[in-house]
């Protein structure tokens, strides 16, 4: 079972937990089972047309998924998926 | 200020409160200051601007702060160029230069940070800091300095001398990190939760900081008699002054101080040795992918831009362009500008030079636009990147020896 890391701004959706289990084999498989089993996490990851938010990156054995297969980008047992809101910062 | 109406979130419009936020808290995305447009068109024209200061504070109405005397080192109104000799030599028409070096730490960093900390003092912050690649950090030491603020300044430990120098004299806390820019900018958004009473202008004041840089575009539609360019060419690191520069000129034509709509192309130059953004460009990317930077180019050596897919919608929407150009062209790009037009710039502003050189060659840039290139920081902070220059000749103190080392060429 593929194992999602959930940063400190979204935890109130999962109950406090860093870590959640869950089941899927593609990166989009394994959000929406997540947003099954804590509500909420669609609307924050998602826009209204179904498209990953463009400051949230979301990367599989420390790869962005964006560079990946994106949503359908395979996930395999026991691997960890981690939600990472994009740093805000920069000179010019 | 009078004139803002809320910071409003760039990605899902959710609105904040004008305070020090700079993320919005559901979707991440970057906040942007909102103004009431039709009070700040009737409280503002051609005439009122000209009768304020030879400062960015000209144009207070359309920025997120008052002057705050406190902080003031007399930040911006830099020298719009007319650059015909470099036009000719780059086959260009109308080709001018915005001499931003010309400020008071000697980049266009000081236009952000007096926005940033007026601002800051009017949230009650005492202590200013920041994340930098070198320019940035000279400008919020020396403000700091001014306004009687404490500061800390965090830049990576491979900083030219000059940069470092001119962070440190003006007192602690200058640090420096053992990294890349993108490190010292993680560890500082870290720093910046730690330490929620420090205002640091990039990163919790980012959303007042980055409006400052409009400021190039009010200066110079007014320089230009009240009139947009056709065609701007900017240095690009993080993207945020390509972006706030194109803002400016909408903002213009939004308050009734241009005539019109103003169509301006935007183009961003950046160095190939740290070239996301132009690369996603070249890619026609949506997204921007990281880069290790290795570039001379240190004060837009971003590997990680937090206003690249900004920038890049800002130039596909415009019909503007990004290049990248080697460590060789911006050496040369910096001794062409000086050579030309008399101006000594640091390697973001011979990046921008070779940027424009190389735009100009392949067509992009025409000779029929009224062009404006950017040139936002001094030589002299980076004199380790242009190689061995030296005297002419070196010679006895006779007419003999002078005569005998230079040939005159009919120069009497």
């Amino acid at each position: 079972m593929p194992k999602v890391r959930i940063p400190t701004q979204l935890r109130e959706l999962s109950g406090g937990q860093a870590e959640v289990m869950v089941e899927g084999s593609t990166v989009a498989d394994v959000l929406t089972a997540l947003d099954a089993a804590h509500p909420g996490f669609r609307g924050r990851l998602f826009d209204d047309a179904g498209k990953l938010r463009r400051f949230v990156n979301v990367f599989v054995a420390d790869e962005d998924v964006r560079f990946l297969d994106g949503l359908d980008t395979k996930v395999a047992d026991g691997q960890t998926v981690s939600i990472v809101p994009a740093v805000a910062g920069g000179c010019t | 200020m009078a004139f803002i109406e809320a910071l409003t979130c760039r990605e899902c419009a959710r609105a904040y409160p004008a305070e020090a936020l700079h993320v919005c808290d559901y979707c991440f995305g970057p906040l942007e200051v909102s103004y009431d447009y039709d009070a700040i068109a009737a409280h503002t024209t051609r005439e009122s601007i000209a009768a304020g200061p030879r400062s960015i504070w000209r144009y207070a109405n359309l920025l997120p702060a008052t002057n705050d005397g406190a902080v003031d080192l007399g930040a911006g109104f830099t020298p719009l160029l007319r650059a015909d000799r470099l036009a000719a030599q780059l086959g260009l028409g109308e080709l001018w230069i915005k001499n931003d070096t010309l400020n008071p730490t000697g980049s266009f960093k000081d236009r952000v940070v007096a926005v940033a900390l007026a601002r800051a003092r009017e949230l009650g912050f005492k202590v200013a800091a920041c994340a930098s690649t070198g320019n940035l950090a000279n400008s919020v030491a020396a403000h700091a300095a001014r306004a009687g603020m404490k500061h800390y300044v965090f830049i990576p430990a491979n900083l030219e001398r000059g940069k470092v120098l001119m962070s440190a004299v003006y007192g602690h806390n200058l640090i420096a990190v053992e990294g890349s820019y993108d490190d010292v900018n993680r560890l500082c958004a870290e720093l910046a939760s730690e330490h929620p009473s420090w205002a640091f202008v990039n990163v919790n004041l980012r959303t007042y900081y980055a409006e400052g840089s409009k400021t190039l575009a009010f200066e110079t539609a007014e320089q230009l008699g009240w009139e947009a360019p056709d065609h701007v060419v900017v240095p690009v690191g993080s993207g945020s002054q390509l972006t706030k520069i194109a803002k400016g000129f909408r903002e213009l034509a939004r308050v009734g101080l241009l005539d019109g709509d103003p169509q301006v192309r935007v183009s961003g130059a950046q160095a190939l040795g740290c070239s996301p953004i132009a690369q996603a460009f070249a890619d026609g990317s949506d997204y921007v992918r990281p880069v290790k930077p290795d570039t001379i180019a240190k004060s837009i050596a971003i590997g990680n831009p937090a206003d690249g897919i900004y920038a890049l919608d800002e130039v596909r929407s415009s019909g503007g362009a990004f290049a990248a150009v080697t460590e060789g062209e911006i050496v040369e790009g910096i001794r062409l500008l000086a050579r030309t037009e008399g101006v000594f710039t640091e390697t973001a502003g011979g990046t921008t030079i070779a940027t424009l050189a190389k735009l100009a060659a392949d067509g992009v840039v025409g000779r029929d636009e009224r062009v404006v290139a950017y040139v936002t920081g001094h030589g002299l902070k980076t004199i380790e990147a242009i190689g061995d220059l030296g005297p002419t000749a070196t010679i006895a103190p006779t007419l003999e020896a002078f005569e005998d080392a230079v040939d005159l060429e009919g120069d009497d």
